[in-house]
């Protein structure tokens, strides 16, 4: 055991040990993310747990009387805002994934928009704040509505819903589409029928998951001209808005304690909706896998 | 057969479908355009020309003598996105290791979706965590005359933000090398380190390296916590604990201001915009590139 063996170095017990080590430095690297996540929900908790209530969800903001502010406006714009992102860009991102996966046929423009698909998946939101900037709310006149707002994280979120649809449609078995073909199913009868339920679980996962994204989002809202300071509910398109992460942004912002204490409040609100969101999607990920038969 | 209604139907709904699917190439174009448009006309001001622009060393959009050299906001977001990377990069493929290699499969179930749930933090979130807690209780523990706003807080909570994308490209990629190859190695004596570190890597580089390029692209698009964390100063500095200003925090900066349509700070946002969108492109490209060409394909 002195090295006489060349290449071979049989010191297993030395491997061995170094072995553990690197499996132990593998799971606290794994680890290390769940950690910071830990102490970013105590840190946030502690500062503004105590601001959490009913007052709170149903006050409006204010910079004259921060005590006694609010976040309904913001509730309320991003419920408006994300319920029209999702009537526009689901049924779009849906109809383009089966035209892509079921239709198209395999040949240049498909490998054209199959590529321009994941490059605008790649894109970063605050560009796609510009394009609503220069088109919605200058070139349509949308201003800094609802309706430009909702328009601009529509085409955000459409990529990620595209992408996750396609693969749904594509772990459909081809035998399901032969079965329907051999019964005499159009095309659509078949897809309609035997490719859309089976793929759906892994679709609104997807659908979720991207509109959870859009919540989170304030860039491309910022960009749009989303007023920070808004004492009202919107009440249609046309409306200002504000939303959650541009209340809790303000809020950061301003120097006094009080204003952090109530942004930590805004977080809590805004993780209060978003992770019963991921919960779900994950949940049906993990139904879907468990129950399917194929 | 299909009745003559039913034929109308079904080539309706194939051309409606096609139609969807444009919207993805229509938005490509709405985006290019947008930019190229007023980036032209940013550049027909007569202080300002496309050399001076990507080799000027003074961003001062508002102070006269006003400059327009995006050096200092170029070198801000590289900054930002290299300390992401250098932060990310070990702690992502290292966790990617103990999800595919060593963890048994109810640990794993647990573990994916955690960082699933991390990967779906808002980044105005991160932005609050930077500023409040990674600056005064680590930084400033660790030194003391770190500036409020700082280039490391932003890279180091932009780190944790691309963690998930890497260990979970990372974890895709190692798991589609062989059981055969690790087999192979197992039967000459190798320990798990060795089958991880000699064979399973080096067989799935080409997807840790999309990965990080991937990853890349993501951190200096990377908006809401930049602009919070690293602060508003364009600065020519490859110093991490000084305030540094990132193209993207300039474009919220400008945003902010409700600047008038038409003035020469309105467009300077687009001409940032566009480099931006260029450069995430080029590295968006390159990692597509490096995933089709570089893969080991194993039957």
């Amino acid at each position: 055991m002195n090295g006489d063996e060349g290449m071979f170095a049989p010191n297993l017990r030395g491997r061995r040990r170094k072995g553990a080590l690197f499996a132990a430095i593998c799971l606290v690297m794994t680890l290390l993310g769940l950690g910071v996540l830990a102490v970013l929900l105590v840190s946030v908790a502690d500062l503004g747990a105590h601001r959490l209530s009913w007052g709170f969800l149903t006050r409006y903001p204010s910079r004259l009387a921060p005590e006694s502010s609010g976040i309904k406006s913001a509730i309320w714009g991003t419920t408006w805002v994300i319920g029209l992102t999702g009537l526009t860009a689901v049924p779009l991102g849906i109809a383009a994934a089966i035209h892509l996966q079921e239709y198209a046929l395999r040949n240049r423009i498909t490998r054209f928009i199959e590529l321009n698909i994941a490059n605008l998946a790649g894109v970063p939101s605050i560009v796609y704040g510009i394009l609503g900037l220069a088109m919605f709310t200058r070139m349509m006149h949308l201003g800094r509505s609802v309706l430009a707002g909702a328009l601009t994280l529509a085409l955000l979120v459409l990529p990620v819903i595209i992408i996750a649809s396609r693969e749904a449609l594509a772990a459909v078995p081809d035998s399901f589409r032969y079965a329907a073909y051999a019964l005499g199913a159009t095309r659509w009868q078949t897809i309609w029928s035997h490719v859309l339920p089976p793929a759906l679980p892994g679709i609104m996962t997807g659908v979720i998951l991207a509109l959870s994204r859009a919540i989170g989002e304030a860039a491309p809202l910022i960009m749009i001209g989303a007023l920070t300071y808004i004492a009202f509910v919107p009440e249609g398109l046309r409306d200002d808005f504000t939303a959650m992460p541009i209340q809790i942004y303000n809020w950061v912002e301003e120097p006094e304690q009080v204003f952090r204490e109530l942004a930590a409040a805004g977080i809590l609100v805004l993780l209060g909706m978003l992770f019963p969101l991921n919960a779900l999607a994950i949940g049906i990920r993990a139904w879907h896998q468990r129950r399917k038969t194929w | 057969m299909p009745t003559n209604a039913a034929k109308v139907r079904e080539g309706a709904i194939r051309y409606l479908l096609m139609a969807c699917a444009s919207v993805s190439i229509v938005t490509t174009i709405g985006i290019i355009w947008t930019l190229a448009v007023e980036s032209y006309h940013f550049f027909k001001h007569e202080e300002i020309s496309v050399l001076g622009f990507l080799t000027g060393t003074r961003w001062a959009p508002l102070l006269e003598p006003r400059d327009f050299g995006v050096l200092p906001l170029v070198c801000g977001t590289f900054l930002v996105g290299a300390g992401a990377l250098v932060l990310a990069v070990p702690v992502g493929i290292c966790a990617a290791i103990f999800l595919s290699e060593y963890a048994k499969p109810g640990f794993r179930g647990f573990l994916k979706p955690m960082l699933e749930i991390l990967a779906g933090i808002p980044t105005v979130v991160y932005g609050y965590f930077a500023l409040m807690f990674v600056t005064p209780y680590l930084l400033q523990w660790l030194r003391p005359q770190t500036e409020i706003f700082n280039a490391a807080s932003a890279a180091i909570v932009v780190a944790v933000m691309i963690i998930p994308t890497i260990a979970s490209l990372c974890d895709d990629a190692f798991r589609s090398v062989p059981g055969t190859l690790r087999e192979a190695a197992y039967a000459l004596s190798a320990t798990k380190l060795e089958v991880s570190a000699r064979v399973v890597v080096p067989a799935a580089m080409s997807g840790v390296v999309a990965a990080t390029l991937l990853a890349f692209a993501r951190a200096i698009g990377e908006t809401m916590a930049v602009a919070l964390a690293a602060g508003a100063t364009p600065k020519l500095t490859l110093n991490p604990f000084e305030s540094v200003m990132t193209m993207t925090a300039y474009i919220v900066q400008v945003s902010l201001g409700d600047t008038p349509h038409g003035t020469i700070e309105y467009q300077s946002i687009f001409a940032v915009g566009m480099l931006l969108f260029l450069v995430t492109l080029v590295f968006n490209i390159i990692s597509q590139q490096v995933l089709r060409r570089f893969r080991e394909v194993y039957e």
